[in-house]
């Protein structure tokens, strides 16, 4: 029982500081709920109180918010696809692959998202032509699936190192055991973390609007633009990302609670 | 010792071969080589054979238990079971594993998968039976180890003793030879120790061919034909429980049984 009660126990804390609420905190004003409900109100009271520009800018934006969330799925599909196969690289015992897929997560962790937006975009851009949303969404992709591939590494490796050998002595392969055991229960324990950096990619997407990626920072800045609104129209873009975010740090925290309650 | 070694090695009775054959085993641990688990080890086990092995923490048990389905490889010499060579780095160690079943301390039950399905995922994933075929045989190997009502729980909802019982009947679901137990009982709250006992029992007379590490004097005496006892990586004497229980002939032996008695 002792080795099932300590794989419980284990945290997962490759994490970068997402807004996770404390689940300790369960007070009417706990910090969450004065960010977000703060936030809708100001978002609802803005307009009442001055119609022009909020309500204006509240009707120019979403489209934003839609591309937003575009890039930030897509991305975080193919970072995820990626990151399993750079975790099992990771704990890979053949040599090379367990090299490359180091070299992988040294070399993209060590150069900021901007950048590598620049580079697949402009750079290589001198040579094939990548469409800016494609661009946006590989540089994301290829970004977080280091990242992810570090979370996938850590669930691997957190699971006791019993239950590859109780599949082995069954007879299953290493890529059965692998597939049978070890991932799924990988799976839950990732799946938290995995939120983190789900929250974490909503927020970096607002990069992509540097290669005019009509995101939701984007148009916010063209409408300031146009109407000179600049305090104004930032203020709403934060108000709204500031409640995407609280919003899925939320949905984050009742998955990891819901996990642990059943995790078994 | 050299003389222990040669009579674990004469040859049984007949010309049909040991069940498991473990000669001149040597594992060696650390960066350099400096830990000596297994010293020249050679012990033949004969089908149907229950043989107990007992001795001092780090003396090498479970080395040598897992040396025989090479979860560790051997530095030298070689173990078989039957015709097949288990130290033969060529040959398909997933084949032997498949008739040498494994029973460890901490159970290592999957944690994600019910007790059913823990016992079917052998048979189905190595052997690639059909669920319909192995799903009557899950059940009825859970009746066998009486957990005929626990086929839907989940390892987290059943005590440590069920625990092991269903890890005993997931490794009988591939049909071993030979089962090999390291400490069965030693993670088990002292209730639960019989329950689990009379199952390796129940087993041990159905002639059933096991290696079993474990110190419990009850179950050797009632189903061992058999007791190795080891230190510092060596068997230091061995043979049927009552001799190396009441008349043990070495000093070391001696000095071990009145540590744990
Ligand atoms: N994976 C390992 N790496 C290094 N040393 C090990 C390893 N496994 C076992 N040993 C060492 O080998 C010796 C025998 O261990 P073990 O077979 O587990 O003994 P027992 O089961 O009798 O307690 C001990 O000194 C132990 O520390
Ligand atoms: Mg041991």
């Amino acid at each position: 029982m002792a080795s099932v009660d300590k794989q419980q126990s284990v945290q997962i804390t490759v994490s970068d500081g997402a807004l996770i609420p404390d689940r300790a905190e369960k007070s009417l004003f706990s910090a969450w709920r004065i960010s977000f409900f703060g936030a809708i109100t100001l978002l609802v009271l803005f307009p009442v109180i001055s119609p022009t520009p909020y309500l204006d800018i509240l009707r120019f934006v979403p489209d934003g918010i839609l591309t937003t969330f575009q890039v930030t799925v897509v991305s975080i599909v193919f970072a995820l696809i990626i990151g399993l196969f750079t975790g099992l690289g990771r704990v890979s015992r053949i040599t090379i692959i367990n090299r490359i897929a180091t070299v992988y997560v040294e070399v993209i962790r060590g150069i900021p998202l901007l950048v590598q937006l620049f580079y697949i975009y402009f750079a290589l851009g001198q040579f094939v032509i990548v469409p800016r949303m494609g661009a946006a969404v590989i540089a994301m992709s290829i970004c977080y699936g280091a990242y992810m591939g570090e979370i996938f590494r850590a669930g691997i490796l957190a699971i006791p190192k019993g239950q590859m050998e109780a599949a082995l002595a069954l007879g299953l392969s290493r890529s059965q055991a692998m597939r049978k055991v070890i991932l799924p229960q990988t799976l839950r324990m990732v799946l938290p973390p995995i939120g983190n950096e789900f929250i974490a990619l909503l927020k970096d997407s607002s990069l992509v609007s540097i290669l005019a990626v009509s995101d939701l920072l984007r148009r916010g800045r063209e409408y300031a633009a146009t109407t000179f609104r600049y305090f104004e129209t930032y203020t709403i873009v934060a108000l709204i990302y500031l409640v995407m975010t609280l919003f899925f740090s939320k949905l984050v925290s009742i998955m990891e609670e819901r996990l642990e309650r059943n995790g078994r | 010792m050299d003389a222990n070694r040669t009579d674990s090695n004469a040859p049984t009775p007949g010309n049909t071969l040991p069940r498991v054959r473990i000669t001149n085993a040597t594992k060696l641990f650390g960066r350099h080589a400096e830990i000596q688990a297994l010293r020249d080890v050679s012990l033949d086990v004969a089908a149907g054979e229950v043989v107990l092995i007992i001795g001092p923490s780090g003396s090498g048990k479970s080395t040598l238990l897992r040396s025989v389905n090479r979860l560790e490889t051997l530095t030298s010499g070689s173990i078989w079971v039957d015709e097949d060579e288990v130290t033969d780095q060529r040959g398909d160690i997933r084949r032997i594993r498949e008739e040498v079943g494994m029973v460890f301390q901490s159970f290592n039950l999957f944690p994600h998968l019910s007790a059913i399905q823990n016992i079917m995922l052998g048979p189905t994933t190595v052997k690639k039976q059909h669920r319909d075929e192995v799903f009557p045989r899950a059940r009825a190997l859970l009746a066998r180890v009486g957990l005929a009502d626990k086929e839907n729980a989940y390892p987290g909802q059943l005590s440590g003793g069920q625990q092991q019982r269903v890890a005993i009947a997931r490794a009988l679901a591939m049909n071993p030879k030979v089962m090999l137990f390291d400490e069965p009982t030693s993670a088990l709250d002292p209730e639960m120790i019989k329950e689990v006992l009379d199952v390796m029992l129940d087993l041990a007379r159905d002639g059933m061919t096991m290696l079993v590490v474990s110190h419990e004097m009850g179950f050797a005496r009632a189903a061992a034909d058999r007791v190795v006892f080891m230190d510092e990586g060596q068997i230091i004497e061995h043979g049927p429980p009552t001799q190396v229980f009441d008349t043990p002939r070495e000093e070391r032996t001696r000095k071990f049984l009145k540590h744990i008695l």
